[in-house]
């Protein structure tokens, strides 16, 4: 944990969403501090990427109870262009082409609209270009990226980077990556892995959505959290990946249920 | 989503005013007393009232088109009034322009005088079917280049005039050309002398001033060999709701290695969101590259009008030469575009190329219609076509119908289409980067549309940026 004494920057209570008419998140707890890592995991259409939608504000879901308070705010009285200026950032599973719009651009107008938001300093494309080029050193992201139209041709693992890569520029308080492991080679995740670690700060946050502890070799997380059916229904430490990685998803699923319907 | 969308795609025309100035107008209606008017008030000579008169009698034997895959009421011509200038002034400089006149241009944001000195651009203002004012004049005049309204030019260089008025669109070229070829009362003239580049972009900016009075303009351009010219024509028009047409005729020639671009905005009146009034724009533009290695460029973005016809085409009679095609059309709230090109390939290894996007928003629609003919004696000809369709919205439409047309085997002919819709997740991932709706709209559009803009004129190419931005800013959904 890089800050033992990091302030609540996300508190989610009893959060529940549905897409479609149907229920998907059915009453989430999760509490993140400053200079803390999460990884939440759990099997296919459990409710993970979706979780991280709601949080971002995507228009398809619609939430039906439950509080959500990033650094004391409502997030739901903010439009999802909004939370991304306060400092939420979505790295996508599926990062979108969007034909003709120019990578550098797209950027640049990102960070100058947080920027403005944030009262901080905007960029001209010259200084941006020396911005954008430092933090692609750092990164050891191609500068070809600059030449070409967002995430256009790119392959699975470049538009990963570029994510990454927008993470870095916008350098947000809360960063929620989904499945940002997954389509990567080995040495893609390294690359992708270590600059997510070089961004990580005391005064900052990381929540990783994943299937597989694979990426939690590289990135460390404080907190394993397992969501099943909507819900989160274990919660503990970075042996818990582990463990999920040797036994499964089964296990946690029983015993969840056991204690319910004791609970019951 | 889609309220925000709706929200931009319903904004107000902005440029919906009209300025008072006093009009002399003709009554409604047309016959050849009418045309023997209009000959009369511009002093015309006697073949160019001929060239009209045999233009009306060829109109009454021809039939409105029904092919273009557009909707509207009949059009009563008899309703129409075809003639209206303001009261005959002279004037000296740009001072002596009605300041009534000045403001109109001050609010559409084209200060001219401003504009002139920043961009160096010579406008030619067309008001009202007669030019109040002519800029840059002299400038030009000292390379040897005629800049002036059509009626200058019939009453200055009638030699001219007459040997190309009308030999790239004959008066019974089809029926609004016919119309126009009758009825015209004013439009630009431009000739480029032999091995002259114009030193600057020219410019004419029309604007549509009063109510139901169609408007006719002819534009005849001539490059001599070697000459080459750029030239910008921007349209936008107060709010009215009565229909208004226009029918204007464009002609274009290109001798041996010569060059014109011809760069269109056209932000006409469109209509209310519920698709009643707007301008009627049935155009006939024509380019021929006449002489050897001659080269003509087309690129128009298209925004206003609740229906467009329009084919700005190129007819490639000299060996080796040159016909582009660049065209953004968008249509929102009802409006109907049913554009494209003609590329005709008579002389050998003759080229073309054609970039054409379509954005439909709201309820209009959106058509391409291209033709690409190959004649017989064109060996080693080649085209290449490229067709996009975006689609904002649910209830919009778009189509494409690309004709083409080969006689000659060597020719190589290319045709590549898309249709691709600005959805939901595209706008979310501008959002979650702090990027608001609009501008995400905005960036997404002109992205979409970067091919033919590249091809604008710098000045130009923002201002179009701007146009696409402000028309979507209530038309995607």
């Amino acid at each position: 944990m890089l800050n033992p004494n990091g302030k609540i920057l996300l508190e989610v209570r009893g959060l529940t969403a549905t897409v479609a008419g149907y229920e998907i998140l059915k009453g989430i707890d999760l509490t993140v501090h400053a200079g803390e890592v999460h990884a939440i995991m759990g099997p296919n259409g459990s409710g993970k990427s979706t979780f991280a939608k709601v949080l971002a504000g995507h228009p398809a879901y619609t939430v039906v109870s439950g509080e959500v308070r990033f650094e004391g705010k409502n997030l739901f009285d903010m439009s999802a262009e909004e939370r991304a200026r306060a400092g939420l950032f979505l790295g996508f599973q599926y990062p979108i082409e969007i034909p003709g719009v120019s990578n550098p651009g797209f950027m640049r107008l990102a960070y100058n609209t947080v920027q403005a938001a944030r009262g901080g300093e905007e960029l001209d494309p010259l200084e941006f270009d020396e911005f954008v080029r430092e933090k692609m050193k750092l990164l050891e992201i191609d500068p070809s990226f600059l030449e070409r139209s967002v995430n256009e041709g790119f392959s699975g693992g470049e538009k990963k980077r570029n994510e990454i890569l927008q993470m870095a520029i916008l350098e947000p308080k809360l960063s929620i990556l989904d499945e940002t492991d997954s389509g990567l080679d080995i040495d893609a995740l390294r690359v992708v892995a270590a600059g997510v670690n070089r961004l990580l700060t005391p005064e900052n946050a990381c929540v990783l959505v994943t299937h597989y502890q694979r990426l939690l070799n590289y990135i460390v997380p404080d907190y394993v959290h397992v969501m099943e059916g909507g819900r989160i229904i274990k919660t503990g430490d970075r042996a818990l990946a582990l463990e999920l990685e040797n036994r499964g998803y089964d296990w946690v699923v029983d015993e969840y249920r056991a204690r319910n319907r004791v609970v019951a | 989503m889609s309220t925000v969308l709706d929200k931009l795609v319903n904004r107000p025309y902005q440029h919906g005013f009209r300025t008072e100035i006093e009009a002399e107008t003709a009554p409604k209606g047309l016959n050849e007393d009418i045309i023997r008017l209009i000959s009369t008030k511009k002093s015309e000579p006697e073949w160019l009232l001929e060239f009209r008169l045999n233009a009306y009698r060829h109109w009454l034997t021809m039939q409105e088109p029904t092919w273009p895959n557009v909707k509207y009421p009949k059009i009563d011509f008899q309703d129409i009034i075809y003639y209206s200038a303001p009261k005959p002034k002279k004037l000296k400089s740009m001072d002596e322009v009605d300041p009534e006149l000045l403001r109109t241009f001050e609010k559409l944001g084209v200060p001219m005088n401003e504009r002139a000195a920043l961009a160096g651009v010579a406008v030619d203002v067309i008001f009202d079917s007669v030019s109040v004012a002519t800029t840059y004049k002299k400038k030009l005049a000292d390379v040897g280049i005629i800049f002036c309204s059509i009626s200058e030019a019939v009453r200055d260089h009638p030699e001219l005039v007459r040997k190309y008025l009308g030999s790239v669109v004959p008066t019974g070229d089809n029926y609004y050309a016919a119309l126009n070829s009758a009825v015209f009362t004013d439009g630009s003239f431009c000739y480029i002398p032999k091995g002259v580049k114009c030193p600057m972009e020219l410019s004419t900016y029309f604007r549509i001033n009063t109510e139901s009075s169609g408007q006719f303009e002819r534009t005849l351009i001539i490059a001599e060999e070697g000459a080459s010219v750029s030239y910008l024509e921007g349209c936008t028009a107060p709010k009215f709701d009565t229909n208004q047409l226009h029918a204007a005729v464009v002609e274009l020639v290109a001798l041996d290695n010569a060059k014109i671009k011809y760069s269109t905005v056209q932000n006409w009146y469109a209509g209310d969101e519920n698709g009643v009034g707007g301008i009627y724009n049935f155009v006939t533009k024509r380019g021929l590259c006449k002489g050897v290695n001659s080269h003509i460029s087309w690129t128009q973005v298209e925004t206003g009008s609740a229906i467009t016809w329009k084919y700005p085409s190129c007819v490639l009679l000299g060996d080796n030469s040159m016909g582009e095609f660049y065209s953004v059309a968008l249509t929102n709230h009802h409006q109907q575009a049913d554009t494209g090109t003609k590329m005709i390939h008579i002389g050998r290894n003759t080229k073309s190329t054609i970039v054409s996007k379509g954005i439909s928003a709201g309820y209009s629609n959106n058509s391409y219609r291209g033709l690409v003919k190959i004649g017989p004696r064109a060996d080693g000809a080649r085209n290449y076509s490229q067709c996009d369709s975006m689609l904002i919205g649910s209830k919009c439409g778009a189509n494409t119908f690309p004709y083409i047309q080969a006689q000659n085997a060597t020719a190589k002919v290319e045709h590549e289409a898309t249709t691709s819709k600005i959805g939901e997740d595209q706008l979310f991932y501008f959002q979650s980067r702090g990027i608001g709706t609009e501008e995400a709209v905005s960036m997404i559009i002109n992205g979409f549309c970067k091919d033919v803009f590249q091809q604008l004129p710098m000045e130009f190419a923002v201002e179009a940026t701007k146009l696409l931005g402000l028309k979507l800013e209530g038309s995607v959904g």
